[in-house]
């Protein structure tokens, strides 16, 4: 059933205009949302405080407020600093995040990139930040960042692995490595003969989704996972001889991710952009289909946040530990569960 | 001077030794990290200068004297009821607790006794310092180990705490309302059952904490086994309070003690933990809040009545002699030593102060941590950098 027709043929090259655009648009939006909603509201009202109320009808333009103090702010480079290192960490942090959202869908015709690999490129392109990271910590010449930057790495390349086992079930249960393919396998899906809802991988894949969950939490260096960036011992890791517009960059990278890496977790376990009860094909899901997937994002995201609020941290050598012997074995399990339910049924 | 420099020479030729034995193990460098004087973990300007393996500490040496503010040499040129001013800076978290060893070793070289309602009322003052005092721990120490939220709990209930103690001395931090014989004023209109709202929602604060903090699995295990301190090395290195009494050494000046205190009519229980372990320096203090609710809750039902000042010229001319009280403040015992020339002002004061020993085991207990775990040691050892220093 169409409900209406977006009757518009475009160029290939209008089209990559517009989707160049869009996909600053779908780094900086979640971004924004999730500081603001989140990190400025959620946990102000959690901490029985009100947070920002001054800046705009209930701190609404605190964000614009925050970006304005950032970019008055001095250029700084510590004298002993590699100096083209330290520049360049930020924006290869920010290039893992750009890269990241191409591969989302948001709608029938509403992607980015549509290739058969998506997901092998969204596992591959999510590790670039690792390097970003280490340059931070290596380029500022300072103890605590390198200490930081190192532990960064080392629970990067740990959680990598869970990451990556995790979408293996989702994988071997849609039976493609083409995100689009995921979403529409999940639309067309049916739970014992009936496709009332689809089959939102959430329901066969559950563990699938909590590694998942876990492991995008220690890919964002968040409490309980925030070892790296550990405030009250090694001041903010990486981060600390990083002030302005550089700063300003790894913040946007890292709730940019965040949200970036809540939509993959919609599209791989939550049916991504389709709505129960439509049509998937239908034109009116490039239309709705982003505002599907922004509100499953922030239901996800909303689960990360809240984690993040209530847990203290996790020792280094713990969130190895948590990594290797625990995460790694279950999501093994899950893949051979899955694979062989998928042979017998 | 002498002896100082060869300590000094000593500690570099033990870390030159430690540096090669690393060397050979791993063929790595050592390297020394300086933790604060500005550091976000040691509010306030402690400086640990702690040796490296990697992220383990092979050797950590606190640095004390940033925040030296000369209180001892300050007091020789205050008159006895100017002190009180001085000495509630020292821990300025629950800053009444700070004058009442003074006052009553002031008391008893004067050998006046406060009438009973002053006794009381100064025993509840003291307990609401106390309680103000260790929820912020509670908070901080969660927050030290990367948990946000807690310490704002602790800081709303606070407030109430403070509000109490300032309507009836009319000061928040530094109330300065103990007098030798006596105290300044007496409670004000309704004060009673006010303060009982605010202890059951001090209550309500640790039940909060118990689930928040206690209960929650990552902070058991950033916690337990972590730090511990033998009861017998505790003694030697001179901890105090809750301290020592989370390595299950059973020792409360307030009940031990028996200074001019009310706390020998009250019922209550003095926490122990067998551990020693940094759980359990939290776990006695969370107790202890509960415990100390409990006091005040008892003072409150039985303040006697009568005159909350003793007979005391209006001069203050103590007689020589010398004096010394120490009682269990909550940070662990404090002690004044007095000596008096029979002047205005006191010859001679000497501050025993919980944190200055409680910071020194550091070189003992950090010894081959983690680098967070310093941290989460530090926090739970609970020090006021201004009780450091004096």
């Amino acid at each position: 059933m169409t409900v209406f027709n977006l009757a518009i043929e475009l160029a290939y090259w209008q089209q990559t205009v517009i989707r160049s655009v869009l996909a600053l648009v779908a780094v900086l939006l979640p971004a924004g949302t999730l500081v603001y909603l989140y990190l400025f509201k959620m946990m102000s009202f959690m901490q029985s405080r009100l947070g920002p109320m001054e800046a705009g009808p209930y701190g609404s333009l605190q964000l614009l407020a925050e970006v304005g103090k950032f970019l008055q702010k001095e250029d700084l480079f510590p004298r002993a600093a590699d100096r083209v290192v330290f520049k360049a960490a930020p924006f290869v942090v920010l290039a893992s995040t750009f890269l990241l959202v191409l591969v989302l869908p948001a709608g029938p015709d509403a992607w980015f990139i549509n290739i058969d690999t998506g997901v092998f490129l969204a596992l591959a392109v999510s590790s670039i930040s690792v390097i970003g990271i280490l340059m931070a910590g290596w380029g500022s010449a300072s103890k605590y960042s390198l200490i930081g930057g190192l532990r960064a790495a080392g629970q990067l390349v740990a959680y990598e692995l869970p990451l990556v086992l995790a979408v293996m079930g989702v994988v071997i249960q849609a039976g493609t490595l083409n995100v689009q393919e995921i979403v529409l396998a999940q639309a067309n899906g049916e739970i014992f003969g009936w496709g009332g809802i689809g089959n939102p991988f959430i329901i066969t894949q559950f563990l699938g989704f909590i590694i998942f969950l876990v492991a995008i939490q220690a890919e964002l260096t968040q409490p309980p996972f925030d070892m790296p960036v550990a405030e009250s011992e090694i001041v903010t890791g990486y981060l600390t001889e990083y002030t302005g517009m550089r700063f300003l960059l790894f913040f946007i990278g890292e709730f940019a991710t965040a949200g970036i890496f809540s939509a993959l977790a919609a599209t791989f376990f939550l049916g991504g952009w389709y709505f129960p009860g439509l049509d998937p094909t239908d034109n009116l899901f490039n239309l709705l289909g982003p505002v599907v997937l922004i509100g499953k994002m922030l239901l996800v995201s909303f689960l990360i946040f809240w984690f993040r609020f209530t847990y203290p941290r996790f020792r280094e050598d713990q969130l190895q530990q948590l990594a290797w012997k625990v995460l790694v074995p279950l999501s093994l399990l899950n893949i051979v569960v899955t694979g062989v339910l998928k042979v017998m049924f | 001077m002498n002896s100082e420099a060869s300590t000094q020479q000593l500690s570099y030729i033990a870390n030159q030794a430690s540096d090669a034995r690393v060397n050979i193990e791993l063929e790595t460098e050592g390297m020394t990290l300086n933790l604060g004087p500005q550091h976000p973990a040691t509010h306030g300007t402690l400086r640990i200068i702690v040796r490296l393996d990697g992220e383990q500490v092979v050797s950590a040496d606190p640095v004390m004297g940033y925040m030296h503010r000369g209180y001892e040499k300050l007091s020789e040129v205050r008159t006895y009821p100017q002190v009180t001013t001085l000495v509630n800076r020292i821990d300025w978290l629950g800053s009444f607790a700070n004058e009442v060893p003074f006052i009553l070793a002031a008391e008893r070289l004067m050998e006046v006794e406060a009438p009973p309602r002053a006794q009381w009322i100064r025993t509840a003052l003291f307990e609401l310092s106390r309680i103000a005092n260790v929820v912020l721990f509670l908070g901080d120490m969660a927050v030290q180990l990367g948990a946000t939220t807690p310490v704002f709990y602790a800081f709303r209930d606070r407030e109430f705490v403070l509000n109490q103690i300032e309507s009836v001395t009319g000061g928040r931090f530094h109330p300065n309302f103990d007098r030798i014989g006596g105290i300044k004023d007496d409670l004000p209109k309704g004060w009673i059952q006010e303060t009982k709202d605010v202890l059951a929602r001090i209550h309500s604060f640790c039940d909060e904490m118990q689930d928040l903090v206690v209960g929650n699995e990552i902070f058991q295990t950033r916690t337990r086994g972590i730090g511990i301190i033998p009861a017998d090395v505790g003694l030697s290195y001179g901890l105090s309070g809750a301290n020592i009494r989370s390595s299950g050494v059973d020792w409360d000046l307030r009940r031990d003690g028996g200074v001019g205190l009310v706390h020998d009519q009250l019922d209550w229980k003095v926490w122990t933990h067998p551990d020693g372990d940094s759980f359990a320096r939290y776990w006695v203090r969370l107790q202890e809040v509960r415990e100390s609710c409990k006091m005040v809750d008892q003072i409150l039902d039985g303040i006697p009545s009568g005159p909350i000042m003793a007979k005391v010229p209006r001069i203050i001319k103590v007689p020589p002699g010398e004096a010394y009280v120490e009682t269990e403040n909550p940070l662990g015992i404090m002690g004044y030593y007095i000596v008096s020339k029979g002047d205005l002002v006191p010859y001679r004061v000497k501050i025993r102060s919980a944190s200055f020993n409680n910071v020194s085991i550091t070189p003992w207990v950090l010894k081959g941590v983690y680098v967070p775990d310093v941290i989460s040691i530090l926090a739970s050892l609970y020090f006021i950098l201004g009780d450091i220093d004096r």
